[in-house]
């Protein structure tokens, strides 16, 4: 390390994870009956990681040759072989942007949970704990919420400063059991609609579906570590090693011969497919929603769901080692696939968080699209520029929810004193529907709203902006300048393809942005709730706040990549972010030349965005304009047809029902494993010996007795066939779980020995 | 002659540790516990780590075993002599161990093992002492916290609750 | 002098013995011992890998010395853990102890 140049500053970058982490220990070990001690310390502890992540991020913009010298401070900690692991981090452009980013919008996020989370509220006399708070009451368990996101920004701040993959995936892991733990924050919530997915199973599926691409993953390091001897990104993008990986084959059966980079790349892009929830693995973040509003924004929008780009671009010069090989065709065909894919669902959803959520997936398609076919700096660009807009959104969204719920509380409050909210604790919610001849009420669902522009003008100004830079409103916002230089460099590398898809993908982006504002904020309020809604509430005020300072870097954001070459404008702007980003490239042998100006994809994404805002203004503003019926009981705007519904006919149906994706899933993954493990118990039982007469000398006895079983298994089998069939359908999962650790231990002996057999007898 | 000691270990062990797996009376499994464990302290001294024979002898013999007969005498009440040993799993459990053996083994045996003939290094417990505050600080320090958490956690664990 | 293959052949059996006990036995002291006895076969590998292939260095002995460490802190939460679940549920037999049932 060079003492003598390196700035001061730079030493503090060990804090930057730390800070959060102290946080949670705090909270967790002694201040968690004080909530607003417990708020309070989070906000600070990552105040602090902002202001000092902040410093480092603008010191290092400052300085010459910090691409080619990124700042590290290491330390061995982790013997592996002869191989030490270093417990490091690093300061490089591509890190000082993220803290740019990070840690930020972690406080932003912070700051609205403060308010949406009720803090300084008193306690609601029946809410439960794992249950959201009534309106107007602080969460039972809002300590514990602040104590994970600390935990959560901890595991960010660390993966964007990792100087090798072992940190990396240490922290990555750290998010995981977060998304984890807040996705199922509220625990103990059910719903009367058994279809729906409570929050617990969401919790569980985003869990176990982001362990597949994990394990991918995790299996692509330890090739990579097999093979490079070291798992830090300093040894792994020197040239010789690159070459080197991209030159040596591995001989995979039915395919043939494969480059090691190509392989290990492939694997560990698995693991972006599964945080980043693409395609086939995005089914768990749409439930994901389930969490708390502020975790959606933070780590389904904003930073998490963004790790599995990050890890992309970080180790980029890996994927793109075999030029234009497999490995980035893989990557640009599942982004661009999954972008258009999910735009698509999104069309149809009418959940406020379902369409965000599958903007998101879109979203981080497009990045992953870039960044397939060699967009290194336009994929980082839109990374930053969609994590501040789509924060934004996320938080826009969990405010209108919470005015609904209070505009819902309010109206009851004056409609029906004689409505128990005590019933049940939360069943209230159905029995107060009940008298009403509603089905019970759902706050986030954009059929109920409407008009919500004159009841909640701060939601609604910040929400607008977030939208218009989310389908890339021309000039102004940022999310036009990142997105224009994704479809400029698609089409000016030649990769029509992708062009078109993501064109596509961005009208509908457009489409679908113009229906959710249309809906939620214009024409008339739809029900009594949208009516009564508003955000005078102490609690908005710790809310609005941020969205506001979003709604300025959605917008603003976008000018420090303006391109030089742009007409006009670009005269102005002298791109300071190509400039970093490009000299991280060059120093990393990444071909990222600024690009010559074109004016198809220009003219491209200018009619997309504003043609995709009119179509969704003029084909929604009629329903926008039907307002509420009084008196009439029998009238739910859940009646209301969507316009695209009859037009689309069946392909609106299965939009809206998301391809039946969970269906298939549910059918091939869940009962085909639930069938093997019945089969696996079943050819267990045979088993049964009883050791008792397992004496000298009664072989007869035992005969008799494996005979016996196999009667009792012949027609108890039949017996149970017949039952499984009938009870197929219904909670069939505890079949397989016998609780026994020693029955899931034996599957893994199995598993175990198939495996080392096939090593020993199938031919190299 | 050093390979009959070791064909003596080796018997000792596994015929020791066999005995563990099936004697019906937990007592006397604990009891061949103990005689597995002097069988592979043996082999540590074969295999010149004369310090860790010691430190299997004191800990596994010493402690371990001591606590595991701990055990047993405070579970005695459901210690009954006449009930079956194994679950019903066993004969699956006893194939596929077997089949795990035979594929170690034939790894094992396959594998050209890059042996390098030399002698250990002089005074090596003054240089793992060394090393232990040396280059394997963090290791021995997060061993030590585990050391401790364990501790409490058995503790609290354990504790009778009112 | 003994061939490397001999000790990894003995400690692949002792690990199948200690496995055989840890999925087999009823007794959750049974199978804590079990449990053992596949820790030492890892350290008989360690030492044997270690004498064999790089004596120069200590590397298998420190190794085997956290094997050490850990076994015992296992032994010591195994133990409470199995006199806990005694008083709760006045059982060590492993088959009925399946809490994990979802």
């Amino acid at each position: 390390m060079h003492e003598s140049s390196t700035p001061f500053i730079y030493n503090l970058t060990i804090l930057l994870p730390i800070l959060p982490f102290l946080a949670f220990v705090l909270i967790v070990l002694w201040t968690n009956r004080n909530k607003k001690l417990s708020a309070g310390l989070a906000v600070a502890g990552v105040g602090l990681s902002w202001l000092i992540g902040w410093a480092i991020a603008f010191t290092a913009f400052g300085q010459h040759g910090i691409a080619a010298q990124p700042f590290r401070m290491l330390r061995a900690w982790l013997p592996a072989g002869r191989a030490w692991q270093a417990f490091g981090f690093m300061v490089d452009p591509l890190s000082a942007l993220m803290l740019l980013m990070v840690p930020f919008v972690c406080f932003l996020i912070f700051v609205y949970s403060v308010g949406y989370m009720g803090v300084g509220k008193p306690l609601g006399v029946h809410d439960q704990r794992g249950w959201p708070a009534e309106p107007g009451h602080v969460d039972p368990l809002a300590s514990r919420f602040f104590a994970y996101i600390a935990l959560f920004a901890t595991g960010m701040i660390g993966l964007v400063l990792a100087d090798n993959l072992i940190m990396l995936l240490i922290f990555w892991e750290i998010m995981g059991l977060c998304s984890y733990l807040l996705i199922g924050f509220w625990f103990a919530r059910k719903y009367a609609d058994p279809r729906k997915i409570t929050p617990k199973e969401a919790g569980l599926k985003a869990f176990l579906t982001t362990r597949i691409g994990d394990t991918l993953m995790l299996a692509g390091m330890l090739l990579l570590f097999a093979q490079v001897g070291s798992l830090s990104f300093a040894e792994i993008f020197k040239p010789e090693t690159l070459e080197h990986l991209a030159t040596t084959t591995t001989h995979i059966a039915l395919i043939g011969p494969v480059p090691w980079a190509t392989l290990i790349a492939i694997l560990i892009f698995c693991g972006a497919i599964g945080k980043s929830a693409q395609f086939p693995l995005h089914v768990w973040l749409p439930d994901a929603m389930e969490g708390p509003t502020p975790v959606s924004a933070l780590i389904h929008a904003a930073t998490m769901v963004s790790a599995g780009v990050y890890l992309i671009i970080r180790t980029f010069p890996l994927m793109a080692a075999v030029e234009h090989g497999p490995a980035l065709q893989f990557i640009a065909f599942i982004g661009a696939f999954t972008a258009l894919f999910a735009a698509t669902i999104a069309v149809a959803q009418n959940d406020i968080k379902k369409v965000l959520a599958y903007s998101t997936i879109s979203q981080l398609g497009f990045m992953f699209a870039a960044l397939g076919i060699g967009a290194y700096v336009a994929a980082t660009f839109h990374l930053l520029t969609h994590a501040f807009f789509k924060a934004l959104l996320f938080l826009g969204s969990g405010s209108v929810i919470h005015g609904m719920e209070h505009g819902h509380h309010h109206g009851h409050g004056e409609a029906g004193k004689l409505v128990d909210w005590d019933i049940g604790a939360h069943g209230s919610q159905s029995t107060s529907h009940q008298s009403t001849n509603l089905p019970s009420f759902d706050p986030q669902d954009m059929r109920n709203m409407g008009g919500l522009f004159r009841r909640m003008p701060r939601t609604a100004w910040t929400f607008i902006i977030g939208g218009l830079a989310l389908s890339g409103f021309p000039f102004v916002t940022a999310g036009f300048w990142s997105k224009d230089e994704i479809l400029a460099d698609a089409w000016v590398h030649g990769h029509t393809v992708v062009f078109v898809t993501l064109a596509v993908a961005a009208l509908l982006t457009a489409f679908y942005t113009a229906r959710q504002i249309t809906l939620v904020f214009f024409g008339k309020p739809r029900t009594a709730a949208a009516e009564h809604a508003g955000e005078e509430d102490s609690i908005f005020r710790w809310m609005t706040i941020p969205l506001m300072v979003l709604a300025v870097f959605a917008i603003a954001f976008g000018w420090i990549g303006i391109p030089t070459t742009f007409p006009l404008l670009g005269r102005f702007s002298s791109n300071p972010f190509h400039h970093l980003m490009g000299s991280l490239a060059e120093a990393l042998h990444i071909e990222a030349a600024e690009l010559p100006f074109a004016a198809t994809p220009l003219l491209t994404s200018i009619v997309v965005a504003l043609g995709g805002l009119l179509l969704g203004w003029l084909i929604y503003r009629g329903v926008a304009e039907i307002g509420r019926r009084e008196g009439d009981a029998s009238w739910s705007p859940l009646h209301l047809a969507d316009p695209l519904a009859r037009p689309l006919g069946r392909i609106y149906t299965v939009l809206q029902n998301k391809y039946y994706f969970d269906e298939l899933y549910g059918k091939v993954f869940v009962k085909g494993v639930q069938r093997l493990a019945n089969w696996l118990f079943r050819f267990d039982d045979a088993w049964i010996i009883d050791p008792i007469v397992d004496g000298v000398g009664e072989l007869w006895r035992r005969i008799s007795e494996f005979g016996h079983a196999f009667d009792v298994r012949v027609v108890d089998g039949i017996v149970n066939g017949v039952g499984a069939v009938t009870a197929a359908a219904g909670s069939a999962a505890r079949v397989i779980q016998t609780g026994r650790a020693q029955n899931y231990l034996l599957v893994a002996l199995v598993a175990l020995s198939v495996v080392l057999g096939a090593f020993l007898v199938l031919p190299k | 002659m050093e390979q009959i000691f070791f064909i003596l270990l080796a018997l000792l062990t596994l015929g020791a540790a066999w005995m563990v797996v099936t004697t019906r009376n937990l007592l006397r499994a604990a009891l061949w516990l103990i005689a597995a464990f002097f069988g592979i302290a043996g082999i540590f001294i074969l295999l010149q780590a004369e310090f860790l024979a010691v430190v299997q002898v004191l800990i596994y013999i010493g402690a371990i075993s001591i606590l595991i007969i701990f055990a047993i005498m405070l579970t005695r009440r459901l210690m009954d002599p006449q009930q079956p040993r194994f679950n019903s799993q066993w004969g699956l459990v006893g194939g596929f161990a077997a089949l795990l053996f035979v594929g170690l083994a034939a790894v094992v045996t396959r594998v050209a093992w890059p042996v390098a003939a030399a002698a250990p290094v002089a005074d090596p417990i003054g240089r793992l002492g060394a090393d232990f505050v040396g280059p394997y600080t963090v290791p021995f320090e997060v061993a030590s916290v585990l050391l401790v958490v364990a501790l409490i956690g058995a503790i609290i664990i354990a504790r009778e609750r009112e | 002098m003994v061939p490397l293959t001999w000790y990894l052949i003995l400690a692949a059996a002792l690990f199948c013995t200690g496995l055989f006990g840890v999925l087999a036995r009823k007794n959750a002291v049974a199978v804590l011992m079990g449990v053992e006895l596949m820790l030492n076969a890892v350290n008989i590998n360690l030492l044997a890998f270690w004498r064999y292939t790089a004596p120069g260095e200590l590397i298998g002995q420190a190794f085997a010395v956290f094997v050490i460490t850990v076994a015992a802190a296992e032994a010591a939460v195994g133990i409470a853990l199995f006199i806990a679940i005694y008083r709760l549920r006045d059982t060590v037999n492993v088959e009925e102890i399946d809490a994990m049932k979802g």
